[in-house]
């Protein structure tokens, strides 16, 4: 059901009256609310000029920001490979016929979509040196604790998806004398990928977004760099925490636009699977 | 197993998962609230309401929690100074609860919307014809339908929920993923019997809990 207009009739006099009245209202709490924190901003000096000049100056921009940038989306990008090939790979392993590789592959999955993220990327980076006795850089701390985390949650739409393509494509393919591995990789997976794709884009969405974490354990990314190095230096948290997350939202809008976009096209061309649907219920969200 | 015999490992590992609890809770219970209205406003009549809320979810759920949480303690208390409680450790756990609240609510609105895109349209417009209002087809007619559609992406937040609430960590609660660097860095011999017992609590807790929601979601589910 689309949204406009079905819920209400077409406004008349009366109804027009009451949504302006609403508006008025809304708008009048609203401009106190952001009264409110233009006073309080007023009120501890954060709109004095110096605190928002260092974004203006192209060094701010060129030692911390930038580098923060890229830190975020190196590690984001190793991380999306890895955890698109762990999630096919522990996908299929979940469908084999094999029982002793279905069992391992389904608990791996789940044991790794329950534990915190932060707890994995705390167990690698603290606890891994102590077995290995080397220091775990925090890059492949955050990357690996991405990987196993966004991958399992991968594998599970890959999974769905795999399920959602109709069985007969799977026998005619058999029927023409494929092998199994063949159907799974000819036939099934290229057809579960484009079913899935607006929900692996939008796991691709809270992978960036996660790799944040890596501020926790002194992964040089935007957080680290843009927010935390910025505001030690020019005393100004609230701005920088701004401007970064005005960089994030432009970075994630952009995936999800083109997630948008993919799925527009894929519908249009009316030859994808739908993405599965049990009575009533909605699958296949990403996870936040 | 010894290191958990010690009585002092053993309460911060209690007190980190009482954290996590606490966090769960009053974060659902704000998630919840604020994404409902934020829902209800995304598709009312009035063009001001449906704008604040897709500000709302454009922004949160685009910013990294963890900026959130950050921005909660070193903007709002450190910088304009707003204060929660007067105990620290509360202070920053209400801190928390409000960065976690912000933030879910985005998605639980986002899950409420695609759940009201799930009810016919034939259901609001027999609604609208027997004389309700906007209000009335909402709360009676298309809510509770869309209620029995989102139980299963609900749950799937409400865990996520769950697990970013280590997330409160990053402003010096000691919740889990504290408490277990702080073990680790003091056991260094046993590691992994550490991450274990961590993750295994994780684990044992949210695993059921997801079948616990889909089994529910299958039970609920409007039959069309």
């Amino acid at each position: 059901m689309s949204t406009d207009a079905v819920l209400y009739d077409h406004p008349g006099p009366r109804a027009r009256a009451r949504n302006r009245i609403l508006t008025v209202v809304f708008g009048v709490v609203l401009a106190g609310l952001l009264y409110w924190i233009y006073h309080r901003f007023d009120e501890k000096g954060q709109w004095a000029g110096s605190l928002w000049k260092p974004f203006t100056q192209s060094s701010t921009w060129t030692d911390y920001i930038l580098p923060g940038l890229q830190g975020t989306l190196q590690a984001a990008a190793i991380a999306m490979v890895l955890s698109l090939a762990f999630g096919i790979l522990f996908a299929v392993g979940r469908l084999s016929d094999h029982w002793w590789v279905r069992i391992p592959s389904g608990v791996v999955v789940e044991f790794f979509r329950a534990v915190p993220l932060l707890l994995m990327m705390f167990f690698i980076f603290f606890g891994i040196p102590f077995v290995t006795e080397k220091p775990m850089s925090p890059l492949w701390a955050v990357v690996i604790a991405l990987t196993l985390y966004n991958g399992s949650v991968l594998a599970e739409a890959f999974r769905a998806g795999v399920r959602s393509v109709p069985s007969g494509q799977s026998e005619a393919a058999y029927a023409i004398g494929m092998r199994k591995g063949q159907v799974m990789g000819q036939i099934l997976i290229p057809q579960a990928a484009r079913a899935m794709l607006p929900v692996i884009v939008s796991q691709l969405v809270v992978l960036v977004k996660d790799t944040a974490l890596g501020y926790i354990i002194s992964y040089s990314e935007l957080l680290q760099l843009g927010v935390n190095n910025v505001a030690a230096n020019f005393g100004n948290v609230i701005q920088a925490a701004m401007v970064a997350a005005v960089i994030y939202i432009a970075v994630n809008s952009t995936l999800t636009a083109v997630a948008g976009w993919l799925s527009r096209r894929t519908r249009r061309s009316g030859k994808a699977p739908r993405a599965p649907r049990p009575a009533g219920a909605l699958v296949g969200t990403a996870e936040p | 197993m010894d290191v958990f015999s010690d009585s002092y490992n053993l309460d911060v590992y209690v007190t980190g998962f009482l954290w996590i609890l606490k966090l769960t809770a009053a974060g659902t219970v704000g998630a919840l609230v604020i994404g409902t209205l934020l829902a209800a406003m995304r598709v009312s009549p009035v063009p001001v309401l449906r704008g604040f809320g897709t500000a709302w979810v454009n922004i949160f759920r685009n910013t990294p929690l963890t900026l959130i949480i950050f921005f909660c303690y070193f903007g709002l208390y450190s910088t304009l100074g707003v204060t929660l409680s007067d105990n620290l450790e509360l202070n920053n756990y209400w801190l928390g609860v409000v960065g976690l609240s912000v933030y879910t609510a985005a998605f639980v609105c986002e899950a409420i919307r695609s759940g009201i895109n799930t009810v016919p349209a034939g259901q609001a417009e027999a609604a609208r014809a027997i004389g309700m209002t906007f209000r009335q087809t909402l709360t009676l007619i298309v809510l509770p339908q869309a209620g029995r559609a989102v139980v299963a992406p609900l749950g799937s937040i409400l865990i996520a929920l769950c697990k970013n609430a280590t997330i409160v960590g990053t402003i010096g609660l000691m919740e889990s993923s504290n408490a277990m660097k702080d073990l680790i860095n003091s056991n260094g011999d046993k590691v992994f019997t550490i991450f274990f017992i961590f993750a295994g609590t994780f684990a044992i807790v949210l695993i059921p809990t997801g079948y616990g929601f889909g089994w529910l979601a299958n039970r609920l589910a409007v039959k069309r």
